[in-house]
């Protein structure tokens, strides 16, 4: 299989990919990972009569936390960047669960958290773990830059809010106002499949009570989906069985699966509540990092 | 090198061409090659290096994993055009002319292959895992090939045999 032909532009800096971009209007597309793109190029599934690939854009590689905490990962950071990464470790617990858990290891050597962040599949991980944190996207234009929750920077299936001419340039996780914990849990059926259900938690905590909830729930939904009202079932309060237990609760209800080949919508509704409350568990006694690949 | 396509009629307006200078298993080569050329076509048609397999060409079974300045990636999912400057490795790159590199021996020892179609995939994902760590426990070879597929082996003998080039490599370097 090969794609349909196209242009190629391989510019030098981020003013003449936009450029290039104006000039390609709804028909230009950016390659940076390319490990959704080029597989739905091969399928024929997108056809862009111009690529203008990022790669050769210095300076995009870096993830790296500002002084105030706040994590700024570019738009040519791959997945193995961040499996490898200390500061993760360290300071972001539910990311560096996630992390080894998307795709295979192959595929995170070249693909990015930003990419999959604007290819928006109901079924990315990165898109739920990002809204947990309460996260953005800053997006470059010709007009200059702009930051957009990623709540609203997907807005359905495969579609996001940048402009034709708009490049995402970097993801923005914000500093924890406490004491950040949580994980993310991915049910697959095997390696490199995309998740039959994942959840993306974490909290904040001061002294006993929690002060910051975020949920993020994969593959259980024509989109991304926020389980808010999970969240402020455990928001003011520490973390007890009965909390956790309806913050599983609401997040399944907020779960609208289908069911298909990968299990029956019954079976991920569970499984949502199920994961939610593994993983509120391990926060509550401190163990932040909960990356278990479910069988 | 010229690369020949079918012609199913389509348009016959030129199309952009684009020439590229890589290095491949350690030779320089310059292509001129159309921006939808995959690398694993770059590969097998280009260069007649059939080593490199085409399994699936989704992205899933590996088959098709090269070196790019040293990282695996799956050759069916990158563009040719994207290798300019850059240096790829092949099974063919493994072997001197006299000796076989020690994870094709680890492979012939421990009987890691049967079909043979997933080993080029196999062995260079492992190459990658050797470089960056040289004495992995079974859980990370297994981990480091969960990209590959193998329908014949049950991955037993596989891991053996990056376990065994492991162990070879590391003696050979006098650790």
């Amino acid at each position: 299989m090969y794609p349909s032909r196209f242009r190629y532009e391989a510019p030098h800096s981020l003013d003449e990919a936009i450029t290039l971009l104006r000039s390609g209007g709804d028909e230009a597309k950016v390659l940076a990972g390319g490990q959704s793109l080029v597989p739905l190029m091969k399928l024929r599934f997108a056809s862009p009569e111009l690529i203008v690939d990022i790669n050769s854009v210095p300076g995009l590689a870096y993830h790296r936390a500002d002084s105030d905490g706040t994590l700024r990962v570019g738009a040519l950071c791959r997945h193995v960047d961040l499996e490898r990464s200390g500061l993760l470790k360290d300071t972001q617990p539910t990311m560096a669960a996630a992390a080894p858990l998307i795709a295979d290891p192959i595929v995170r050597n070249r693909g990015t958290l930003v990419g999959s962040l604007c290819h928006a599949d109901p079924q990315g991980d990165w898109a739920s773990v990002v809204l947990s944190l309460g996260g953005s996207v800053v997006a470059q234009g010709p007009g200059g830059r702009r930051q957009i929750p990623v709540a609203e920077f997907v807005t359905g299936p495969f579609q996001n809010v940048l402009a034709p001419d708009e490049i995402a340039v970097e993801a923005v996780i914000p500093p924890a106002r406490g004491v950040r914990a949580g994980g993310y849990l991915k049910l697959e059926r095997r390696v490199g499949d995309f998740a039959t259900v994942g959840v993306a938690v974490s909290i904040e905590t001061s002294g006993d009570s929690v002060t910051r909830a975020g949920i993020g729930l994969t593959g259980v939904g024509g989109s991304t989906i926020h389980a808010a009202e999970a969240e402020r079932a455990l928001v003011g309060k520490p973390l007890t069985a009965e909390s956790i237990a309806e913050a599983g609760q609401l997040a399944a209800a907020a779960a609208n699966p289908r069911t298909d080949h990968r299990g029956s919508a019954e079976y991920k509704r569970h499984m949502v509540a199920t994961f939610v409350e593994r993983i509120l568990s391990g926060a509550g006694r401190g163990h932040t990092n909960a990356a278990e690949r479910a069988a | 090198m010229t690369m020949v396509f079918d012609d199913r009629g389509e348009e016959t307006a030129e199309f952009p061409v684009r020439r590229i200078k890589f290095t491949i298993n350690g030779e320089k080569k310059i292509a001129e090659v159309e921006p939808r050329l995959l690398l694993s076509h770059l590969i097998r048609q280009g260069l007649r290096l059939t080593g490199t397999h085409m399994g699936c060409d989704t992205t899933n079974c590996g088959a098709c994993t090269v070196l790019v300045d040293g990282r695996a990636v799956k050759s069916c999912t990158m563009l040719a055009v994207q290798v300019d400057g850059h240096s790829v490795e092949t099974v063919e790159g493994l072997a001197t002319a006299s000796e076989l590199h020690p994870l094709q021996e680890g492979f012939r020892e421990e009987h890691g292959l049967q079909c043979g179609f997933c080993t080029p995939g196999m062995m260079m994902a492992a190459k990658s895992l050797l470089e960056a760590n040289p004495d992995p426990t079974e859980e990370e070879v297994r981990w480091a090939l969960s990209g590959n597929l193998c329908r014949c082996t049950g991955y037993q003998n596989i891991v053996k045999s990056v376990l065994w080039a492991a162990s070879k490599m590391r003696a050979a370097s006098g650790e």
